[in-house]
């Protein structure tokens, strides 16, 4: 018999988890959003994520290496940054611009801060940030799904050469010869910001309408939310929170509306299920590295996000406001985890003066 | 576990916040009735196999003892005595391994092979009429000591501090740690004594009711234990949901009834006495025949072992006798003292059984080798540790504190003195960030800078 001796210290039993296999998970609940992103636009949606995902693990795995330390992109993480970032990107966005906002979402967002776990906010949402700032006319160009050549061809801005700004004449002709009846380019959200149209929420819900490439369908991103939270990857309760939060705020406001006339507030079923809030709130806000871990803590940091969005979007000079809302969230995070440390077992004092 | 999702009484039994479900694992022996394994060639008793003060040895070299002799007798309040595991000769008292690492002074026994084995030692008495007063002294007699691995000295619990009043005795029969089934072997099978020696340390501390305690994997140990119960009896026996760490006194008081032991308190603060199912029922075995404790019974498990079974060893059986014994092939490498969730490993295959220990647990290779291939990450900030800790800390903040050696401010602000090592954290951690280890040795440099000053 050996007597190869080896000490260890308790607990000799690991847990099912680990940070790999969280990551991968959420990459798969991502896919069916990103595949119904591409039968929705097409050959432009998919060269967007394969473009977004390939600089985000490219970026990561180049400054890894600059550094001399061993390459994270096995951990998956960029991949779901990557995701993300060509998710809460319109669908013609051009590929240069696209990769420009990957490459600052990992490096400024992530890379900067020390990599997976330091980050302060949440990296895609650090370069779609960046890309709002920077390229303020082809990120508010929406395009019109389920056009009839979409697998064909790509949306004309989406092929614009690097460092040029896209060719909006020839973008207007694409989308005039696709006939599209009443098409005006604008979301959801902001038809009813600025023109106080709601559209059917049903449809919002299963996603048939002009938005950013993964934001489309809740019914998706909703799926996906569960599976990881019933794997236990997800805090579930931050989406509840956010969502929650933004259909009373916005059902308060709502009942304010006046009885006749167009609708200054939106429905609250339309909020929820409107722009990047059901993604937002399931893939975003949820991000274990810029959410608070503590139980109460959570709670507010979903709420904070949750009316910040409803906020924003009704008062704000903006029509969506679920970035900055989880950006401002993110920002909070520290603070909160400080100012709602649990309460411990056996703490209280009134117990300590009854037994002494 | 889905059949559990549909168990309502399940999710209407008490427990505790938080915590969590490692594999029971308990199939290997739970079905398995308590066996006798033969005598060893040679027994190494440990002077120190409790917490306290080491016995003082009362024999010599050469000398021949009975078994059930006393051998060592208790130096002080905190320390109990030693009692003869068989009979034979005292071959040395000398300098052995132990499970905690360092040499201790133990006796060495060689047992007399041709002995019939009988303990002799010993006389009747009528536990009626010993006065309470006594009790302590009589328990302190049998060597008794907390038979759930902690090693407390038995008779210390008893003696109620001033100013408290215990109304409550709690039997832990808890067993959360994944693979052992010694306590729930022995209230299925000796629930007359356990009731017996419940009654007994019921009178010791002036309580007026006893609860035994189980989590709900047991139920069959509940029918047992109710089987010997007279109708409204005060000892009652409660089932409550199967979760770790619910064996923690702490816990266990929460989950039974819902008092909470204060920060840095014992449970008599808020009423309660808590003992282990085994030392009541050592209690209730032992103190009507004034004899010591000799033996007692360790659950052999895991997936690398011949013959897993519930096995009653003498104190002091060398682990390498039990193991050939059951067809064990490996090394010292796969064995852990104890539960998975808080045992030790050994360093020596020739370490003895102690009063302390109730299992021995065998992992195989396979398992072995995907714990060490776990890959270590940052924290990711997931909080699965927060969710877990039963004590409502905060692993999370604490340990990246420990990364920086902030170990002064973990204990003041975020109560690294009330963690009990239970292993939650680390079980959980995703990143494979070594928590609970952390915390122990953040606890020791406080405490030797706390000595220092």
């Amino acid at each position: 018999m050996s007597e190869a001796v080896q000490l260890k210290t308790s607990p000799h039993l690991r847990g099912m988890h680990s940070v790999d296999k969280i990551m991968r998970h959420v990459v798969y609940a991502l896919l069916p959003v990103s595949l119904f992103s591409v039968m929705q636009f097409g050959l432009s949606a998919l060269a967007l994520i394969v473009t977004s995902v390939l600089v985000c693990v490219g970026t990561e795995h180049f400054f890894c290496k600059r550094s001399g330390t061993e390459s994270t992109v096995s951990d998956w993480s960029a991949v779901i940054t990557g995701l993300l970032v060509a998710l809460i990107l319109p669908p013609g966005f051009p590929l240069w611009m696209a990769a420009v906002a990957a490459f600052v979402s990992i490096a400024v967002g992530k890379v900067f801060f020390g990599g997976l776990g330091y980050n302060v906010f949440n990296p895609a949402l650090v370069g779609r940030a960046f890309a709002q700032a920077a390229f303020t006319v082809p990120i508010t160009t929406w395009t019109p799904g389920m056009a009839h050549r979409r697998f064909l061809e790509f949306i004309p801005t989406t092929l614009t050469p690097p460092f040029l700004k896209p060719d909006f004449d020839a973008f207007q002709i694409w989308v005039e010869s696709l006939k599209i009846d009443g098409y005006s380019g604008a979301t959801p959200l902001a038809m009813m910001k600025f023109d106080h149209i709601e559209v059917d929420t049903l449809e919002l819900f299963l996603g048939t309408l002009a938005s950013s490439a993964g934001e489309s369908s809740a019914l998706l991103i909703l799926l996906g939310g569960l599976y990881l939270a019933f794997r236990k990857m997800l805090n579930w309760k931050i989406p509840v929170a956010v969502l929650g939060s933004a259909f009373i705020l916005s059902g308060i406001f709502y009942l304010q509306n006046p009885e006749v006339g167009l609708p200054i507030y939106p429905s609250p079923f339309f909020t929820v299920t409107s722009g990047g809030l059901m993604l937002g709130a399931v893939f975003m806000a949820t991000d274990m590295v810029s959410s608070p871990v503590t139980p109460v803590g959570v709670w507010i940091y979903g709420i904070l996000i949750g009316s910040l969005t409803v906020m924003i979007r009704l008062f704000g000079g903006l029509n969506e406001g679920v970035m900055y809302a989880i950006l401002l969230g993110n920002a909070a995070t520290p603070l909160i985890n400080n100012l709602t440390q649990p309460r411990i077992y056996g703490a209280t004092r009134k117990r300590k003066e009854k037994a002494a | 576990m889905s059949h559990k999702l549909l168990d309502i009484q399940h999710f209407l039994r008490g427990t505790f916040n938080q915590g969590i479900h490692p594999p029971e694992n308990k199939h290997f022996t739970a079905g398995k009735p308590i066996e006798r394994l033969a005598f060893p060639p040679q027994l190494i008793l440990p002077l120190s196999q409790h917490a306290g003060k080491p016995s003082v040895a009362l024999v010599r070299k050469g000398q021949e003892v009975a078994r059930g002799e006393p051998i060592a007798r208790a130096d002080g309040f905190v320390s109990v005595p030693l009692h003869a595991p068989a009979s034979g000769v005292v071959k040395d008292i000398c300098l052995m391994p132990s499970a905690r690492g360092p040499m201790v002074e133990s006796i060495v026994l060689d047992v007399y092979a041709g002995d019939p084995q009988e303990v002799l030692y010993g006389t009747d008495v009528d536990v009626d009429a010993i006065p309470a007063s006594d009790l302590m002294q009589a328990v302190q007699d049998t060597g008794l000591v907390g038979l759930g691995g902690a090693a407390f000295p038995t008779h210390v619990k008893l003696s109620v501090p001033e100013g408290c009043v215990i109304d409550t005795v709690l039997i832990n029969g808890c067993e959360c740690e994944p693979f052992l089934t010694t306590d729930h072997r022995l209230m299925i099978e000796q629930a007359a004594d356990l009731v017996a020696g419940t009654r007994i340390l019921m009178k010791a501390v002036g309580a007026q009711r006893a609860i035994i305690g189980t989590e709900d994997n047991k139920l069959d140990a509940v029918e047992a234990i109710q089987a010997v119960l007279k109708p409204d009896d005060v000892v009652s026996v409660k089932a409550v949901q199967t979760k770790y760490p619910q064996g923690a006194e702490k816990m266990l008081a929460k989950a039974l009834v819902n008092r909470e032991i204060p920060s840095g308190n014992f449970p008599s603060a808020v009423g309660l006495g808590v003992f282990n199912v085994a030392t009541a029922t050592q209690i209730g075995q032992l103190l009507p025949k004034k004899q010591g404790v000799i033996e007692r019974v360790v659950t052999v498990t895991g997936p690398g072992i011949g013959r897993p079974g519930n096995y009653i060893v003498p104190i002091g059986t060398p682990i390498r006798f039990i193991l050939d014994a059951l067809g064990f092939e490996g090394s010292a490498r796969h064995l852990i003292m104890g539960g998975p969730m808080m045992g030790g490993t050994v360093s020596s295959l020739d370490t003895p059984i102690t009063k302390g220990c109730g299992g021995l647990l065998i992992l195989n290779e396979h398992q072995l080798t995907t714990e060490e291939q776990m890959k270590r990450y940052p924290c990711i900030n997931c909080g699965a540790c927060v969710d877990a800790c039963p004590m409502m800390l905060n692993p999370c903040e604490m340990g990246r504190m420990a990364h920086k050696a902030q170990y002064e401010t973990m204990a003041e602000r975020y109560h690294l003195n009330d963690c009990f090592e239970c292993g939650s954290c680390s079980y959980v951690c995703p990143a494979a960030i070594p928590l609970v280890q952390y915390f122990r040795v953040a606890k020791s440099v406080n405490r030797t800078k706390a000595a220092a000053s």
